[in-house]
């Protein structure tokens, strides 16, 4: 068996001891049920498109929750290990620094994605059994949700390495995890918003749509509001997305390179470590 | 030298902060035990990890098995078995699914690990978490981890810390087999006196410096520490007066007289001492003891460099 197999899956079995998979499952699902039932108050029961709905506040509690859970699984990957002694152990062993960040990766994702298949795809089906009136494209608009999500997920697993594979302690680790959570979940669309008030809105069309490119969660948002047609009039983003125009495609190549990047920069970083 | 299994020939490593080894060399033999001593920061564990290949030397050359440990294939390292100094394993899995799991990276089966848990004591406790383990079982844990595959080289770093003296016998047998079989076994420790009846070799270590290197017999004779006679005795003044030239006396207490002599000169003084009849009433030897060696390299500066 590859040593990246075992590896992951080690990191699956250790989540599901101490019980990672339970709570975040149980986290999302909870705040995914309480939005799909609490949200569609204001659009009433006999909303055109429920699942729609469901799929815009899913994509904003995506935002504050996934990020915030990757970079908690992740930032103690490689530091914490290496407190622990584990890590110099481990790399006694017949595998590669890299075998072992993609064996982590592997296994990082994997629990993620359980979670928030388990958690959201519960919530959806709930809802789309609910109403009959559904169509084709909101359960695709609702995959989209899910997939973009994991795909997030895995952006921030990559950089919480990224994280780890530099820093020597794991409080420090700890520390610019959430701050980099701050910084792309808040701060970043606070400034941008700044800069548009600011400017008066005369920011340079050319520019803006790379400014919401270079933050992982602003991809991610893009992509779920504006690619389906039901999902962006409830989005309030129409405008919006009327001047941006990057495709699905492209937003889903733009976070996979998000993802690749800091994957590669860790194994870079972690290659040149000396222990 | 070619059948060494290790030979470290004038290895320096630097760390930004301080020198970790300066100017090592030394060979071992297959199917020896070694015994690495020295001070915390003395370079034992940046030795080790030398040898692992986790850290390639600042100057100077390591090979072990004949490959240089840094640069060698992945299979190399299955013939090395490895116990890190603080190792914490994760105390959600159980023993049998911890060792599982590095025995899986190693190519071994399960069966193996079952039969290395009994090994070192710990079949009843195999399917408890290793939470519940005591200090003393997560060593030995660790030790078995150390054992899978076929090591020819086995790298112990302070391997019988939380061992009752049971356990510790116990260790050493497995480490004796081991060493019959042709594993060439490198331990540190802090418990001196135990390593003595084990080890073939002892290296002394020092502020990265090799100073000492051989059989502990070897050593102690090289260091030529005092040999110190405690006599009890009615009259220590007359006793010290009987053994001027031969013995240093030093202060004792009540009824007893402490004398220093040189290795060398041990039998003349008890000869000696046993002309003085009733006068003498008892005799205690103390030889030098392999923490009074290990001091003298360790610590005493001038003497050895001189």
């Amino acid at each position: 068996m590859s040593p990246v197999i075992i590896i992951a899956g080690k990191e699956v079995r250790d989540s599901i001891r101490n019980r990672w998979v339970v709570s975040a499952t149980l986290l999302l699902a909870g705040l995914a049920f309480s939005l799909a039932f609490l949200g569609s108050a204001p659009t009433g029961g006999s909303a055109a498109e429920p699942l729609a709905v469901v799929v815009v506040s899913l994509a904003s509690l995506t935002i504050f929750l996934v990020p915030l859970i990757a970079l908690m699984l992740a930032y103690d990957a490689l530091v914490g290990e290496a407190e622990r002694g584990t890590l110099l152990l481990l790399l006694t062993y017949p595998v590669t620094k890299g075998q072992v960040l993609l064996g982590k990766f592997v296994g990082h994702l994997a629990v993620l994605s359980l979670a928030i298949v388990l958690g959201y795809g519960a919530a959806g089906v709930a809802v789309g059994m609910g109403t009959e009136n559904v169509n084709a494209q909101s359960w695709q608009a609702f995959g989209a949700l899910i997939g973009s999500s994991i795909l997030l997920g895995g952006v921030f697993i990559a950089i919480a390495y990224l994280i780890s594979a530099i820093v020597r302690e794991r409080g420090a680790a700890a520390g610019i995890a959430i701050g980099i959570w701050l910084l792309c979940v808040v701060l970043y669309d606070m400034g941008l918003l700044g800069v548009l008030v600011a400017t008066k809105g005369q920011i340079h069309e050319n520019l803006f749509p790379w400014l919401l490119i270079a933050n992982p969660t602003d991809i991610f948002r893009l992509f779920n509001l504006t690619a389906f047609d039901n999902v962006r009039t409830f989005s309030g983003l129409a405008g919006l997305s009327g001047q941006v125009k990057f495709s699905s495609t492209f937003l889903v190549f733009s976070l996979l390179t998000w993802m690749l990047l800091p994957l590669l920069g860790a194994v870079i970083v972690f290659r040149k470590r000396e222990l | 030298m070619s059948d060494a299994i290790c030979h470290v020939e004038a290895v320096v490593k630097h760390y930004p902060q301080h020198r970790a080894l300066d100017g090592v060399s030394l060979t071992l033999p297959p199917g020896i035990c070694v015994a690495l001593l020295g001070h915390n920061g003395a370079g034992k564990t940046t030795l080790m990890k030398l040898l692992l290949g986790l850290t390639r030397p600042t100057a100077g050359r390591v090979t072990v098995l004949g490959q240089n440990p840094a640069t060698a294939p992945l299979a190399f390292r299955r013939q090395i078995g490895f116990l890190p100094e603080n190792v914490i394993f994760h105390d959600e899995l159980t023993g049998i699914d911890t060792l599982t799991y590095y025995a899986r990276l190693k190519g071994e089966a399960r069966e193996r690990c079952v039969q290395l848990l009994a090994q070192v004591g710990l079949a009843e406790a195999a399917k408890r978490r290793v939470k519940t383990y005591s200090k003393g079982m997560r060593q030995r844990l660790g030790l078995a981890q150390a054992l899978l595959g076929q090591p020819r080289l086995l790298l112990l770093d302070e391997p019988t810390t939380g061992l009752d003296p049971m356990l510790r016998q116990e260790f050493y047998r497995i480490i004796q087999a081991l060493r019959n079989q042709g594993v060439t076994v490198m331990l540190s420790s802090h418990l001196l006196t135990e390593l003595e009846a084990q080890t073939d070799l002892a290296i002394i270590l020092r502020a990265g410096k090799l100073v000492a290197c051989g059989s502990l017999s070897a050593l102690r004779e090289q260091a030529n520490l005092p040999v110190c006679l405690q006599v009890t005795t009615t009259d220590p003044e007359k006793v010290t007066q009987h053994l001027a030239g031969l013995a240093v006396a030093k202060p004792g207490t009540m009824g007893q007289a402490v004398f220093v002599c040189a290795v060398s000169g041990k039998m003349a003084t008890l000869r000696r001492l046993a002309l003085l009849g009733e006068l003498v009433q008892d005799v205690e030897i103390q030889m030098p003891s392999l923490d009074d060696v290990y001091l003298h390299f360790g610590q005493d500066q001038e003497v050895n460099e001189a």
